[in-house]
């Protein structure tokens, strides 16, 4: 039997019961599409294809229609990699690590939480796929496979081959994590559907029957698979700071990268989370298991990770100075006061003091406060990105061949693409998939709903 | 007779009280033949007598299989095949190769347990899954009883028994083969 603290607020709220969940979750999967749905729906993929113009641009003429320079190699495509793959973090951070930790909040939260990461990683990999100009031979630069540059092979020393390999790992991992969960919940849409529609999902839920053996190895696989995506959740953004941390550049050459990135991309995943969970709640009518006490808990997670970022910026700059070295001194005195001194100081507006706020218990329980500042975040971390990785190359070591980045349409086409392909991404499974994990909730039902915890209180 | 299976289907709504019936009818000397719940209950298959699932081994030995593979491309690819001299590096840079290992050994674990799941629990997309009951699904745990595996008491024994023990309906069910 699960005991719940009395001193524990409840997770689920209006007395629901086990077959109120299947109601309230398959509602949405079963009704015709609501106009609001079409609405957003019809937005996201006419961005999808206004955004489909530039990539198309891109891989016509060559990347040479982006804003980069011979200084500015790498600007808004990188920048735009690192956003989304951060955002991708929540997601299994959420379902595996919360899973380990047996933090029931993530219930509610995880089936979307590892949907939004499974399609921000999509539209992170999307940016070095395309700065590769033909990517159609991207596979003898990616992929080990014999190649006829001259070196045979890919090269295992290369932080941006680490990367290929982590991305694709973190990719897949999730999105087999995320499936095993859907397949009981599938099995329930089966079961309650008639034609073609119990063909579909007959065929999702793999013939799922519900026998105890199989929740006993369902249950063991989990926790296994939770215990491997831990360290791949902490390896794909150390992964992703190596393609910074051992180059030579000053401002990137830093051994604080790795847990400073991995902090900011929890940060960021957790803000795009709750973006995504306060609207999502409000149009299924999702408040009964999408509780203020989630939203909290959530907004406690920015608070940390927030402050670590803080701490890991103030940290950064005070070894520049006390490191001695005048080109890193440099390079961060050039953030803060040089051409780019408004991306730095927005950075640290939205990451450093826009979480502080949270401290008020009347701010983090606010859904409106919440939304706000969970955007604000997300443009912080995007900030963050850009400020790394322009102003440290801007400046290069010769004063001639100083230069400035200058986004053209084609940047910012691209980076629309993604958003289309992210939203409409999400908005196919808000409507077709269970958005809360049913059958998790149901077992949570008895020991964590408002009756029970008013029972045991 | 052959080619059909009568059943005795306890019905409950409670995870407790399943567990506790569970060992009750166990105690009685009546087999089960399987427990279908809507969502996993703790601690049922140490009550219906499961052995602990071996898939952490399977993990742990694709996992190896994994760092291995990984290992073994890397030192044959940069190593021996093609040694190329690399920002002065050794040919053989053991360091370099553990992100790249210890992604395959993750990627190889995952793959390899899930798949090793799914060929056990005989989990495909064109299986039917014959229910029991259509409740399990949704909010109804089902206890199983093969009557020709318990030749031994009596069919109307075993239903006053699950009824004791508990479930809140008692139904009989035949299954054809």
């Amino acid at each position: 039997m699960q005991v719940t603290s009395p001193v524990r607020k409840p997770l689920i709220t209006g007395g629901k019961t086990v077959h109120d969940v299947t109601e309230d979750i398959c509602r949405q999967v079963e009704a015709k599409p609501s106009k609001l749905w079409l609405m957003a729906f019809g937005v996201s993929v006419v961005t999808l294809a206004i955004g489909f113009l530039a990539v198309a641009a891109t891989l016509w003429e060559g990347i040479g229609m982006w804003g980069l320079n011979k200084t500015v190699g790498w600007a808004w495509d990188i920048t735009n990699f690192v956003w989304w793959v951060g955002i991708g973090h929540a997601g299994t951070l959420i379902s595996a690590v919360l899973l380990l930790f047996r933090q029931k909040w993530r219930m509610a939260i995880n089936r979307a939480a590892e949907a939004m990461t499974i399609f921000a990683v999509i539209c992170a990999a999307m940016f070095p796929v395309l700065h590769m100009g033909r990517p159609w031979l991207g596979a003898y630069w990616a992929l080990p496979l014999p190649n006829t540059f001259g070196s045979l092979w890919v090269n295992f020393n290369s932080p941006l081959l680490w990367d290929v390999f982590a991305i694709s790992t973190y990719f897949s991992v999730s999105l087999v994590f995320w499936y095993l969960g859907l397949v009981p919940d599938f099995a329930t849409i089966r079961d309650r559907a008639t034609g073609m529609r119990k063909t579909i999902y007959g065929a999702l839920s793999l013939g799922w029957d519900g026998a105890a053996r199989t929740w006993s190895r369902y249950e063991s696989v989990s926790l296994i698979l939770a215990g491997l995506a831990t360290p791949l959740v902490l390896s794909v953004h150390t992964i992703v700071s190596f393609d910074f941390a051992t180059s030579v550049i000053p401002g990137w050459h830093t051994t604080i990268f790795p847990p400073y990135f991995v902090a900011g991309a929890i940060f960021s995943g957790f803000a795009m989370v709750l973006t995504l969970m306060i609207v999502t709640r409000q149009v299924f009518k999702l408040q009964d298991y999408i509780t203020i006490e989630h939203i909290e808990l959530m907004n406690i997670v920015i608070i940390v990770t927030g402050s670590i970022v803080g701490i890991a910026y103030i940290t950064e700059f005070f070894i520049a100075w006390y490191s001695g070295v005048p080109a890193e001194q440099y390079a961060f005195f050039n953030r803060m006061q040089g051409p780019y001194w408004w991306a730095y100081w927005s950075m640290m507006t939205c990451n450093v003091i826009s979480p502080q706020l949270f401290w008020s218990k009347k701010i983090r329980t606010s859904i409106a406060a919440t939304f706000i500042i969970s955007i604000i975040v997300n443009i912080g971390m995007w900030f963050e990105r850009f400020v790394i990785i322009v102003t440290s190359l801007h400046r290069d070591y010769l004063p001639s061949s100083w230069a400035m980045f200058y986004p053209t349409v084609y940047d910012m086409g691209v980076y629309l693409f993604t958003f289309g392909l992210f939203f409409t991404a999400f908005f196919l499974f808000a409507k077709f998939f269970p958005v809360i994990n049913m059958a998790e909730v149901k077992s949570i039902v008895k020991s964590s709903s408002e009756n029970s915890v008013e029972k045991t209180a | 007779m052959s080619d059909s299976k009568d059943f005795i289907l306890g019905v409950y709504d409670d995870e407790d009280v399943l567990l506790h019936a569970v060992s009750k009818i166990r105690g009685a000397g009546i087999k089960i033949d399987e427990v279908y719940s809507p969502f996993p209950v703790h601690g049922l298959d140490d009550e219906l007598g499961y052995k602990k699932s071996r898939l952490p081994i399977a993990a742990f030995l694709f996992g190896m299989l994994g760092t291995t593979l990984a290992l073994t491309m890397q030192i044959w690819m940069l190593g021996i095949d093609w040694p190329m001299i690399i920002g002065g590096k050794n040919f053989v840079a053991i360091p370099d190769f553990v992100p790249v290992t210890f992604e395959l050994t993750v990627l190889l674990a995952a793959f390899g347990m899930v798949g090793t799941f799914l060929v056990s629990s005989d989990l495909k997309p064109w299986k039917d899954p014959k229910l029991l009951d259509i409740r399990i699904t949704d909010d109804k745990h089902i206890m199983a009883i093969d009557l020709a595996k318990n030749k031994a008491v009596d069919a109307a024994q075993i239903g006053s028994a699950l009824k004791d023990s508990g479930a809140v309906e008692v139904n009989d069910k035949k299954v054809e083969e």
